[in-house]
């Protein structure tokens, strides 16, 4: 800076140019509890990617001073809110951010014990990758396998195994194999497709930016390496081109008297100038004229691009429609089955009156029926027939006791819904960006619950005969 | 021009998720509003406001929190874009509610705390029911769990345990009569993609933001310019000093770094070197304890 540079050099201005015309980013979550280093191994990789500053890192040594002293804590590093702090839990999932020359990183940081499940879905929910950690000494527990089956509910394509405190036991090759095949079986099992596992420790730094040392007998890569390798994004663009309508863009300016345009972001897949789309639910057909940004004109958009279209026919499209391919097979309907995790303290009440929002869609709903409910303790379903009359008394009688089958906080069922008017019903399975849904309390707004439509691995898990056969319910997630 | 097939930059990715929490907005709300201070991030929300309704104008009000200790540059600024597009401006002027005895001035002199009453009475007058901020979740560790949607209370407040879970991209912003939703276009943004991003899309930002000469004064650390609010004291001595300015606020707490940074190339090496994070460098309100921000995030700060 300052004086004109004489010698013609990368200098540090274009390197950053350059690095930010090709980064793309990943979002991942991680699971794990306090125990296992999760919050130390975050820690670590904010650290080992310089992506902590220092005032951040001198707040956090005063902290570990405060405490008591001893080395500074990176688990620190990530603690958020007062009242965690104070009582040393996790209770909310938090974001972090670091990057290295190709890639960013969006991490959801989710809590590893206290409501769990709620936390753990949330995160899951945008996540392409999953960090699931274990500690070396323990292997793979019964909380593994919970959140492996989170992550396999999310339908989260990539995961990686963190084999965390290798140097507690001597970075013995024997050990981290035998939990890496223990975990890649249970997680094949749930129908995860790519699982990575790495042996490492947060603690001391092997393996997870930095090579280890004392891991020769591995060859696989370290953490870092593999979260700059994963592909992002090819789920996305795997699946059909689906477009939720957002807003109805109209000037009405004496620049643009008649432009008539369609703004939202396409969900999956592509489209291209040219195209025969259908508006659903209405099914009048049109024809993409033109797809239009702030900086041009485009012929083609993919996913996740925010973008305006125009239609060749003046049809009726409002906020709320979804365009899809003409040439395919859509469902559309107003009975929705499908697998919900509750999210709220107020539990499921069969027959409320409820709001479901899809997409940009959102429609009046009656809760019909719970018929089955995961028990992510023993991961066993448990599953009846027909409507539990029991379930159906008042919700806000906190004084009765719960009815055994309803839907509270954490819990994760089976339900069928009855929509006031038919929306589009893309199955979970083979449409992760548009087959998830909100259940909501029109009284006060709350988000009671959040769903996927159909068939989950749920029903994969069910002891129902239908459910037990192999279709591949995860066959959408590619890659 | 042709599409790409294939994956999104990371700046592509983010603009794209500001400009759909923006256009989710224009849908679900009444009444909506932007904050915009003249600051960096207020002006890139700005920028994706303009991009996400083209070729339509912008379908929603400015709203400046105006401590009345302002930096000309800002304010010059800040009148020229509103009138290049069009826009409406709402100000809500902590001079007024001091005028009005809602608020009382502080002993220090700083104003900066005493902006939530003026914008939570603009919010109410004006039934506002949407309130865009800039706020980005890799500030500050209380801000690392913001939701982008978040449910603020008829006092303004934020209670963590009120906030409803985000998933997918499906944002749920039902509120009550009375409450509002602060909305954070940019929460997924950190410091150096703002810049990289104003670099790349060459948005100008007032002058103060690059290298310039300037008369200050050092306190508690800080480089601090003389003005209407009070500085110097007896004891503080003027110098000139190259400097620029890391965040615009209130001038009796935002402070200066010395910097030769004069372009937008200059500020991203600057930034990307930097062994501060803008809020410790230049903002004394958030030194004051480690819990400032989530204190001040309860009473309905930005």
């Amino acid at each position: 800076m300052g004086a004109a540079p004489t010698i013609l050099e990368p200098t540090e201005e274009t390197q950053h140019v350059t690095e930010h015309a090709t980064r793309d980013l990943l979002r991942l979550a991680t699971a794990g509890s306090v125990d296992d280093g999760k919050s130390t191994l975050i820690g670590r990789l904010l650290y080992d990617t310089k992506s902590v500053l220092a005032d951040q890192l001198s707040a956090v040594e005063a902290a570990t001073l405060a405490r008591g002293g001893g080395e500074v804590d990176l688990a620190l590093l990530t603690d958020g809110l007062r009242a965690e702090r104070e009582q040393g839990i996790t209770i909310d999932v938090a974001y972090r951010y670091f990057s290295t020359a190709t890639r960013a990183f969006v991490l959801a940081d989710t809590p590893g014990h206290v409501q769990y499940t709620r936390n753990m879905v949330t995160g899951a929910s945008t996540a392409e990758l999953a960090i699931v950690l274990v500690d070396a000494r323990k292997g793979v527990l019964e909380q593994t396998r919970r959140h492996a089956t989170i992550t396999a509910l999310l339908r989260v394509p990539h995961v990686v195994l963190a084999v965390n405190k290798m140097d507690l036991v001597d970075f013995d090759e024997a050990t981290f194999r035998a939990i890496a095949d223990e975990f890649t079986a249970y997680a094949l099992s749930l129908g995860i497709p790519d699982v990575t596992a790495v042996p490492l420790s947060a603690l001391t730094g092997d393996n997870v930016v930095d090579r280890s040392t004392r891991t020769s007998w591995y060859d696989g890569p370290t953490l870092l390496e593999h979260l700059e390798s994963v592909p992002v994004g090819r789920d996305a663009l795997s699946e059909p081109f689906r477009f939720p309508v957002q807003v109805v863009i109209r000037p009405r300016t004496a620049e643009h008297p008649d432009y008539r345009g369609y703004a939202g972001r396409v969900a999956s897949g592509v489209v291209s100038v040219g195209d025969e789309v259908t508006v659903l639910p209405s099914g009048k057909r049109s024809t993409v004229v033109g797809i239009d940004t702030f900086d041009g004109p485009l012929t083609e958009a993919h996913a996740p691009q925010s973008v305006t279209l125009r239609l060749a026919d003046d049809v009726d499209v409002a906020r709320g429609d979804v365009l899809v391919p003409t040439a395919s097979t859509v469902e559309v309907g107003s009975d929705l089955e499908g697998t919900v995790c509750w999210l709220a303290e107020k539990r499921s009440v069969l027959g409320a009156r409820l709001l479901v929002r899809v997409g940009t869609r959102t429609v009046r709903a009656l809760l019909r029926e719970v018929n089955a409910r995961l028990d992510v303790d023993t991961l066993t379903v448990e599953a009846w027939d027909g409507v539990d009359t029991l379930h159906a008394v008042d919700a806000t009688d906190t004084s009765s006791d719960i009815p055994p089958r309803a839907l509270t906080l954490n819990a994760i069922g089976r339900v069928k819904i009855r929509l006031a008017e038919p929306i589009v019903l893309d199955e979970y399975a083979t449409h992760r960006r548009t087959g998830g849904f909100l259940l909501v309390d029109p009284a006060d707004g709350t988000t009671l619950a959040a769903g996927m439509i159909g068939a989950t691995l749920l029903d994969r898990l069910a002891p129902t005969p239908s459910a037990q056969d192999d279709d591949d319910w995860f066959a959408g997630a590619g890659i | 021009m042709t599409g790409s097939t294939t994956t999104l930059t990371q700046l592509d990715a983010l603009e794209s998720e500001g400009i759909h929490v923006m256009r989710e907005v224009a849908g679900e709300f009444e009444r909506p509003v932007l904050l915009f201070s003249g600051g960096k991030d207020s002006i890139v929300m700005l920028h994706l406001a303009r991009k996400a309704f083209w070729p339509a104008p912008v379908p929603f009000a400015l709203m400046h929190v105006d401590t009345g200790h302002n930096f000309p540059e800002v304010i010059e600024y800040r009148d020229r874009v509103v009138a290049e597009h069009n826009l409406r401006l709402v100000v809500a002027s902590v001079q007024d509610a001091i005028d009005d005895g809602r608020v009382a001035e502080r002993a220090d002199g700083s104003r900066n705390p005493l902006q939530t009453v003026p914008l939570l009475d603009g919010i109410t007058a004006n039934r506002f029911d949407a309130v865009f901020g800039g706020g980005r979740r890799d500030e500050e560790k209380a801000r690392a769990k913001e939701r982008v949607f978040s449910l603020r209370d008829e006092f303004g407040q934020w209670d963590p345990r009120r906030q409803r879970p985000e998933l997918w991209d499906l944002y749920n912003g039902r509120h009550k009569p009375g409450e509002h939703v602060r909305v954070f276009p940019l929460s997924n943004w950190t410091e150096l993609d703002v810049w990289r991003y104003i670099e790349r899309e060459q948005i100008e930002l007032p002058a103060i933001y690059y290298s310039h000469q300037r008369e200050v004064f050092l306190r508690d650390g800080m480089w601090l310019a003389p003005g209407g609010w009070g500085g110097p004291r007896a004891n503080e001595t003027l110098e000139v000093r190259t400097v620029r300015y890391r965040t615009v606020g209130d001038m009796s707490c935002t402070g200066a770094v010395e910097s030769t940074a004069a372009t937008i190339p200059e500020v991203i090496a600057e930034v990307g070197a930097s062994r501060l994070t803008e809020r410790g460098a230049t903002r004394a309100d958030d030194r004051a304890s480690e819990a400032a921000m989530e204190d001040r995030k309860r009473e309905g700060y930005f």
